[in-house]
C-alpha cells in the first residue's frame, strides 16, 4: 500500500473515493451551480476543469494542487459545508493557498464543520493517485492509498 | 481559547480570551488560525482603513454570510474606515428580464439583497452607490497608496491593489476582507511580505502587436497559477508611465489573470511600481521562463469552449464591462458602437448591449458627456453597474446567447468570450 504524509490543516479520520484534479481547482465556478440550484450534491461545473467538469464531489475526497479563482472561495467552501454538500476532505499536494485555508478556517470556527484538510502530500501524492481510487486518511496526516 | 503560534499583543489575546464578545473572539480566531496555516508571525495593522468586500450579493443560500453579518450588527461592530463592495447582481432599469427572470432573480436568487445592504451599511458600508468591483478608480474613491496594508478581498481589486498600485494585501476570501476591516489587523505572510513579492516567473511578450489584455491575463493565470510573474516586453507596446489607458489594460489583465489562474500580483518591466524601483532584482534565480508569442495567444483563444445551447446564435445580450470599465474605456465603447453603427447605416445594436462601470463612473460619464450618452442610448446602448456575473447566475438565462469581453465573466458563466473588434462588429453589423 502506498502511502503518503502531509500537514494536518484541519484532523479527521475518513475513508473514501478519490476525486483527482491535476490542475487549480476553481472553488466558485466548481460549486457555485449545484450550491445556487440547491441541489442535494455538487456535480463540478468548471468548464475549464477538464478533470473534474461533470462529476459529482460530494462526501468524496477531492485530491487537488490548490484552489484558484474569486475570492468568494472561502465563503463558498463555507456554504457548502454549512449545506452539507462539500467533499468529505480535501487533500493538497501543494501548500494550501490562502482562499482554501479560509474556507476551512471558516468551516470550523462558524460552523463546527467535520470537513477534514490535509496539504504538502507532494507531487508524487496527484501523480499516482487516481479519480475513483480508494484512500484511508488518518487524523496525523497520513493519506493510504488503498488497494 | 485556541491553541496559536504567532505573537499576540495583550489587546488581541484579550478579543481571543473573547473579553470583548464572542463575535469578535471568533473573527479573531479566524484570522489567528488562518494566520498560523501561512506561518504569519504577528498581525500587523491595516493601514488603508477603507476595506473592500467580495460579497455584494444576496443569494438566500449564504446562511453564514446571514447569520455571521447579524452577529456583528447586533453587538454594533463597525469598519472603522468603512468598505466598498462588489457590484450589485440586479438593474431592472438597464437590464431587461422578463416577468418570470425577476421572479427567480427576486425570490430565488437574491431574495436576501435588502436585508444584506441594511446589514452592510450598520456595519460600515460607505454608501449605497458604493457597489463595483473597480473601487480603486478615482471616481471611486477607495485608492490605496504604495505600501499600504490592506484588508480587502475580489481578485481582481487585489491584484491591481497590490501590481499597479504597490499596496499589498493576500488574496483574502470573502469574510475575512470585513474581518481584518473591523478588527483593524491582518496575519502578516504571503503578498505582505518583500521575500514573496519576487517573481518565481519571467513572461517574456514576444507578439507582433499589442496582446489582448484579457487572453494575456488567461495565459499568464493559467500558466504561473498563484505564482508571481514579472512580465517583460510589454511596456513597449503600453508604455512606461501608468496612464487611464495601460492602467485600463492592466485591470483588464489582472482580472483574467486573477480568474483563470490565482495571480495576487504581477510585475511589468518598466512600468509598475515595484518593477520600476527594484528591476530584474525582483526576480528570484533560475525563475521559470514562459514566451508569449501569436502563436501562443492563439492556442489559448481557441482552447475557450463555446457553452451556448444554439452554437451559432446571434447576439442576444452583450456584456462588456468586467472589471466595470474605467470612465475613458466607458467613452470610448460608446464612441466605438456609434461610429460602426453609422458607418453600416443601423440604427440599433444587436440585441441588449450593456456596458458596466461604477455608479460614480457611470454618473461621471452622464454628467460630463450628455450628447454621447444620449446617443449611446438612442442606439440602444444600455449603462449599468450591475453585475454581468451575478446576472448570468439566473438559469433561465443560460439558454441565451450571451456575449462578452471578459475572460472572468466566460469563466464563470455560460457567456461566450469575443475579442473587443469580434465584439465590436458583432453588436454592430
Amino acid at each position: 500500500m502506498k502511502t503518503f504524509t502531509g500537514r494536518v490543516i484541519a484532523k479527521g479520520n475518513f475513508k473514501g473515493e478519490a476525486c483527482v484534479s491535476h490542475q487549480g481547482f476553481n472553488t466558485l465556478a466548481s460549486f457555485q451551480k449545484s450550491a445556487l440550484m440547491k441541489k442535494k450534491t455538487v456535480t463540478v461545473s468548471d468548464q475549464n476543469n477538464k478533470d473534474l467538469f461533470g462529476l459529482d464531489i460530494t462526501g468524496k475526497i477531492l485530491c487537488l494542487p490548490i484552489t484558484i479563482g474569486s475570492t468568494t472561495g472561502g465563503l463558498v467552501i463555507q456554504t457548502v459545508c454549512d449545506m452539507g454538500i462539500n467533499p468529505a476532505a480535501f487533500l493538497f499536494s501543494e501548500e494550501i493557498d490562502s482562499l482554501a485555508a479560509s474556507g476551512i478556517v471558516l468551516a470550523k470556527v462558524w460552523q463546527n464543520s467535520p470537513i477534514i484538510c490535509v496539504d504538502k502530500l507532494g507531487k508524487e501524492f496527484l501523480e499516482t493517485v487516481k479519480t475513483g481510487d480508494k484512500l484511508e486518511i488518518k487524523e496525523e496526516g497520513t493519506v493510504i492509498l488503498l488497494d | 481559547m485556541i491553541d496559536y503560534k504567532m505573537e499576540l499583543t495583550q489587546e488581541q489575546i484579550e478579543i481571543l480570551e473573547g473579553k470583548k464578545g464572542d463575535t469578535l473572539r471568533k473573527m479573531m480566531e479566524t484570522l489567528v488560525l488562518f494566520g498560523d496555516i501561512f506561518g504569519a508571525k504577528r498581525m500587523v495593522p491595516v493601514t488603508h482603513k477603507t476595506g473592500h468586500l467580495v460579497t455584494s450579493f444576496g443569494i438566500p443560500l449564504l446562511r453564514p454570510l446571514y447569520q455571521t453579518m447579524d452577529e456583528i450588527n447586533n453587538e454594533g461592530l463597525k469598519a472603522e474606515g468603512g468598505f466598498t463592495v462588489d457590484p450589485a447582481p440586479v438593474d431592472y432599469e438597464n437590464v431587461k428580464c422578463n416577468v418570470i427572470e425577476k421572479l427567480v432573480f427576486n425570490k430565488i436568487l437574491y431574495g436576501k439583497q435588502a436585508q444584506y445592504t441594511e446589514q452592510m451599511l450598520k456595519a460600515g458600508l460607505v454608501d449605497k452607490d458604493s457597489f463595483s468591483c473597480t473601487c480603486y478608480l478615482e471616481e471611486c474613491g477607495n485608492r490605496p497608496k504604495k505600501g499600504d496594508i490592506l484588508s480587502w478581498a475580489e481578485s481582481s481589486a487585489v491584484v491591481f491593489a497590490n501590481s499597479v498600485l504597490g499596496a499589498r494585501c493576500n488574496r483574502n476570501s470573502g469574510m475575512l476582507d470585513l474581518f481584518g476591516s473591523i478588527i483593524g489587523y491582518v496575519p502578516e505572510f504571503g503578498l505582505l511580505l518583500d521575500e514573496n513579492r519576487k517573481a518565481t516567473w519571467v513572461v517574456e511578450v514576444k507578439t507582433t502587436k499589442v496582446p489582448e489584455a484579457q487572453i494575456l491575463g488567461s495565459a499568464i493565470g493559467m500558466k504561473v497559477m498563484e505564482d508571481v510573474p514579472y512580465i517583460v516586453g510589454l511596456d513597449k507596446f503600453i508604455g512606461c508611465e501608468i496612464d487611464h489607458e495601460n492602467e485600463a489594460y492592466l485591470k483588464d489583465m489582472g482580472a483574467a489573470s486573477a480568474s483563470n489562474g490565482a495571480v495576487g500580483l504581477f510585475h511589468v518591466e518598466n512600468l509598475t511600481p515595484e518593477a520600476k524601483e527594484l528591476g530584474d532584482k525582483l526576480i528570484v534565480p533560475n525563475a521559470k521562463r514562459y514566451i508569449i508569442d501569436d502563436t501562443e495567444l492563439d492556442r489559448v483563444y481557441k482552447s475557450y469552449p463555446n457553452m451556448w445551447k444554439t452554437k451559432d446564435a446571434g447576439p442576444e445580450i452583450t456584456f462588456i464591462g468586467c472589471p466595470h470599465l474605467t470612465y475613458y474605456q466607458l467613452k470610448k465603447w460608446c464612441e466605438d458602437i456609434i461610429t460602426s453603427l453609422k458607418t453600416n447605416n443601423k440604427r440599433k445594436v444587436n440585441g441588449q448591449v450593456i456596458l458596466t462601470s461604477a455608479p460614480k463612473v457611470k454618473a461621471k460619464f452622464i454628467a460630463e458627456n450628455k450628447e454621447l450618452y444620449e446617443v449611446a442610448t438612442k442606439f440602444g446602448v444600455r449603462l449599468s453597474s450591475i453585475c454581468p456575473l451575478m446576472y448570468t447566475n439566473n438559469p433561465l438565462v443560460h439558454g441565451k446567447a450571451i456575449l462578452t469581453n471578459s475572460n472572468k465573466l466566460r469563466t464563470y458563466s455560460m457567456a461566450r468570450y469575443f475579442k473587443d473588434e469580434e465584439i465590436l462588429s458583432l453588436i454592430t453589423k
